[in-house]
This record gives C-alpha cells, structure tokens and sequence, in this order.
C-alpha cells in the first residue's frame, strides 16, 4: 500500500538522518580540502547526502563516516573527471591537471599584501594553504588521518588503496607538508 | 629493516597503528638512530601544530538546512506537483476569463485555495508522522502524569504557547502525559491520551492562517485527523481510535476548554 511505502520511506530518511547527519563537518572538512572552493564543496557535499540515503539499504557498516567520506570522493572525482572532459575555454592550461587550480582558495591568502604576511604566522592559516596545495593522492589521505581522525584501514576503505599504500602516501604527503612548513616557518622568521 | 622503511613505519608509531610487538622494534630503532629521531619528532611537533590550528572545517548552517530539507520530502505532494497545479490552473483560468479584472481576483482566489489546501495537506501529512515516531520511537510523553495541573506548567518556558491541558478520564479519554514536537518546523506541544489501548496525540501550535473554519476529520495513513482551531490555537487529534470516537474526544476537549456559557 502507498501509504506504508509512505511511512517507511520516513522512516528510513529519519534513521538515515540520524546515523548521517552527525558526520555533516566531517564530510564538509574533506570535501573543502578535495575541492578547494566553498561553492563546490557544498555542492559535493549535497549529492553525497542524496547518494548516500539512496544507497542506505545496501549500507552493512560497521562505520558510517569512513562510508560517507567514501561517497563523497566518489563524487568529487566524478566532478574532476566531468571537468577534465569538458573542453577548456581558455587557450593556457588545457592539460591543467587541477582545473580548480585557477580558482583560489578561499584561505590562500594572496601572496604578498601585508595582511597576508600577518597571516602568514598564523599556524592554522598557513597549514591550510599548505595543505590545499600538496597534490590530491597525498592531500586526501593526509586530510583522512590528521583531520576526519580515520584509521588506517577506514582511509583503506574509503580511499579504495591497499592499507600498504595509505601508509606510503601518508608518509611522503607529511614530509612534503612538513618540508613546505618550514619553508614558509623560515621566510617569516 | 632500513631507515627507509622506519620511516614509514614511524607514522604508523605515531598513529597508534602499530602493534606492540612493531611498536618495540620501532622504538629500538629510533633510539639508536639520531636520523629517524629527529624524524619523529619532527613529525611529532607538526602532528600538535595541526591539532592545534583546529584544522576541521564547520558545514555553514545553510548547507545542513538544505540537507535535512532533502531528508525529509514531502511524500506525496512536492513543490513541482504544486507549481505546475497552480500553473494550469492559471492557464485555465486565463484562457476562460482572459483579461476582466473579476475573473483575476476569482482566479488569485482560487490559487489562494489551492496553495492553502496544500499546506494543509502538508501539515496534515506531519502531524501524522510525528504521531507514528511518537510511538516507534518510544518517546510518548516528555513528562508522564495523568495530573493536569503537572503537564501544563511542563510546558511552561519550553514553548512560546501555553497549551491547554485539560483532564477527560471521566469522559474515557486518560491523560497521560505531554511531550515537545516539532510540525511544520515550529516547536508543537503533544498532549497524550489515551483511550483503551490506543494512543490520541493532541498536538497544539500557534493558530495559523486567517480562515476559521469548523472541526474537520479526515483519514490519512489509516490515522484519524481531527483538526480544529480554538482560543488561537490549532489543534490536531491523531489517533487510530474510529473516527466517531476521535470527534468524541474533540468535541469533549472543546467543550471542556471553553469558558462557561453565561446564562
């Protein structure tokens, strides 16, 4: 009867809510850091919801946010792929690996204002812009583990690598950032 | 193992991924090797830097809206049912009575009617599904007393409305408590009854909408909805008690309310 279906559609979106929505700055984190731009990480982060409560039937667990977060690198990389296949407008950069690349983002500071350099001694001001600029394979795991606090085998899962190649990637991504910090440590001291 | 591979297996030191039997062997290691200490503590000064800048972001209050809007769809009539309703009601309208201001504030009415109609629906729709989730979840009543005089004051500060709590056990409708909802995105008092073994949720919000229109009952759901509006507040009885007796328990509690007649 339709309006069982009704009811037990609710119902569903009410568990799904529940078990989903807790994650919500988790999912918004990676997305901010995969798409480097607050208009696109909402939009990534919306059809992530909408994937995500769409498929909450085949969900098994055992952990939602390594699934979530799993969703929504799907969506992003489909978002990179749709991008890359669309024809550039602009004659430079038509194999820009990063098309967002052009688009700032919203915590780079620009590189020589005296706010920016005010800014610059900030810790968290400066890891952002570092991290948002450490290539994707290395940025995402780095955001995984250090921030969305996944374990190894939760960014396994969520990456879809070998939990061998998390622990390569996290290394070589931490020592690249930590190479950069201190670059930008030493300029302002 | 060489210095290369301590390395990576630093991280996972400093992650707690490793077991303690790795855990030693990296330990050892390092102890001996002023490379990989100054390795992982460097690593170690970077890890509290990052903890320290609070590096995880805050969904902005406007994305979380828009997705619990998308949880929570309307079932039956969306927004698109309803804009394309009153669209060809407009351009039926148009084309029967184009262009005499009367038929355009006959129109304007009309789509009035339609757009109020459902709105009502809509709330109608919620006030059932909150009656269901009152049940499934096993959260009747905030507060549980068949004391009148210790659900209203419950309420008291939890809501801009003072719902009227009124006690009808004479009548075989058992108070049992009061419990916050929410309808229609506003804060709603529950008051719950109870009638043999079925449960009448008596939800009050703020009277809304201008038109005052008598006691109205239909069936949703296999629910009955009693719906009226009384002293600027609309009430709401769901219920899976028969419509007859969910009209009893309206026209009880109305008449319960009301002031006594001057005579």
């Amino acid at each position: 009867m339709a309006s069982d279906d009704d009811i037990g559609e609710r119902d569903r979106a009410r568990r799904f809510r529940d078990a989903a929505l807790p994650h919500l700055d988790d999912v918004f984190t990676l997305a901010r850091y995969l798409m480097r731009n607050a208009a696109d990480a909402e939009d990534a982060v919306q059809e992530c919801y909408l994937r995500a409560l769409r498929h909450f039937d085949s969900y098994r667990g055992p952990a939602m946010k390594p699934w979530l977060l799993a969703i929504l690198r799907n969506v992003c990389n489909a978002e990179f792929a749709r991008r890359a296949a669309q024809p550039v407008a602009s004659a430079s950069g038509a194999d820009d690996p990063a098309p967002d690349e052009a688009e700032a983002a919203p915590w780079q500071e620009p590189q020589r204002s005296p706010e920016a350099e005010l800014l610059r001694r900030q810790d968290g001001a400066t890891i952002r812009r570092l991290l948002a600029e450490l290539p994707q394979p290395f940025r995402e795991i780095v955001v995984l583990r250090d921030i969305n606090n996944l374990s190894y085998r939760e960014i396994a899962e969520a990456a879809g690598v070998p939990v061998g190649t998390v622990m390569s990637r996290l290394a070589r991504g931490r020592s690249m950032l930590r190479a950069a910090w201190n670059v930008a440590e030493g300029s302002t001291s | 193992m060489n210095c290369e591979q301590y390395r990576v297996l630093i991280h996972a030191l400093i992650d707690g991924e490793l077991d303690a039997g790795h855990a030693a062997d990296v330990e050892a290691h390092v102890a001996t090797c002023a490379g990989c200490a100054g390795e992982l503590e460097a690593l170690r000064a970077m890890r509290a830097a990052m903890a320290d800048a609070n590096l995880k972001e805050q969904a902005p209050a406007h994305l979380r809206a828009r997705i619990e809007a998308g949880l929570t769809p309307p079932p039956r009539r969306t927004a698109s049912w309803l804009t394309s309703r009153v669209a060809s009601w407009r351009d039926f309208l148009g084309g029967l009575t184009l262009g005499t201001a009367l038929s355009a504030a006959v129109a304007a009415t009309l789509v009035v009617a339609v757009i109020h109609n459902d709105m009502t629906q809509r709330i109608t729709d919620e006030v059932v599904s909150a009656h269901v989730r009152s049940l499934q979840a096993g959260h009747l009543t905030d507060v549980l007393t068949s004391d009148q005089h210790t659900v209203k004051p419950w309420f008291n500060g939890k809501l801009d409305l003072a719902p009227p709590v009124v006690d009808l056990t004479a009548q075989g409708f058992t108070l049992i408590g009061g419990r916050l909802d929410y309808i229609d995105g506003e804060e709603a008092a529950s008051i719950v009854y109870r009638r043999r073994n079925h449960v009448i949720n008596l939800f009050v919000t703020r009277h809304s909408g201008a038109e005052h229109g008598g006691a109205t009952t239909e069936t949703v759901h296999g629910f009955n909805v009693r719906r009226w509006t009384q002293n600027g507040l609309d009430f709401w009885a769901v219920s899976d008690i028969n419509a007859g007796e969910l009209d009893e328990f309206g026209q009880k509690f109305t008449t319960a309310l009301a002031p006594p007649p001057h005579s």
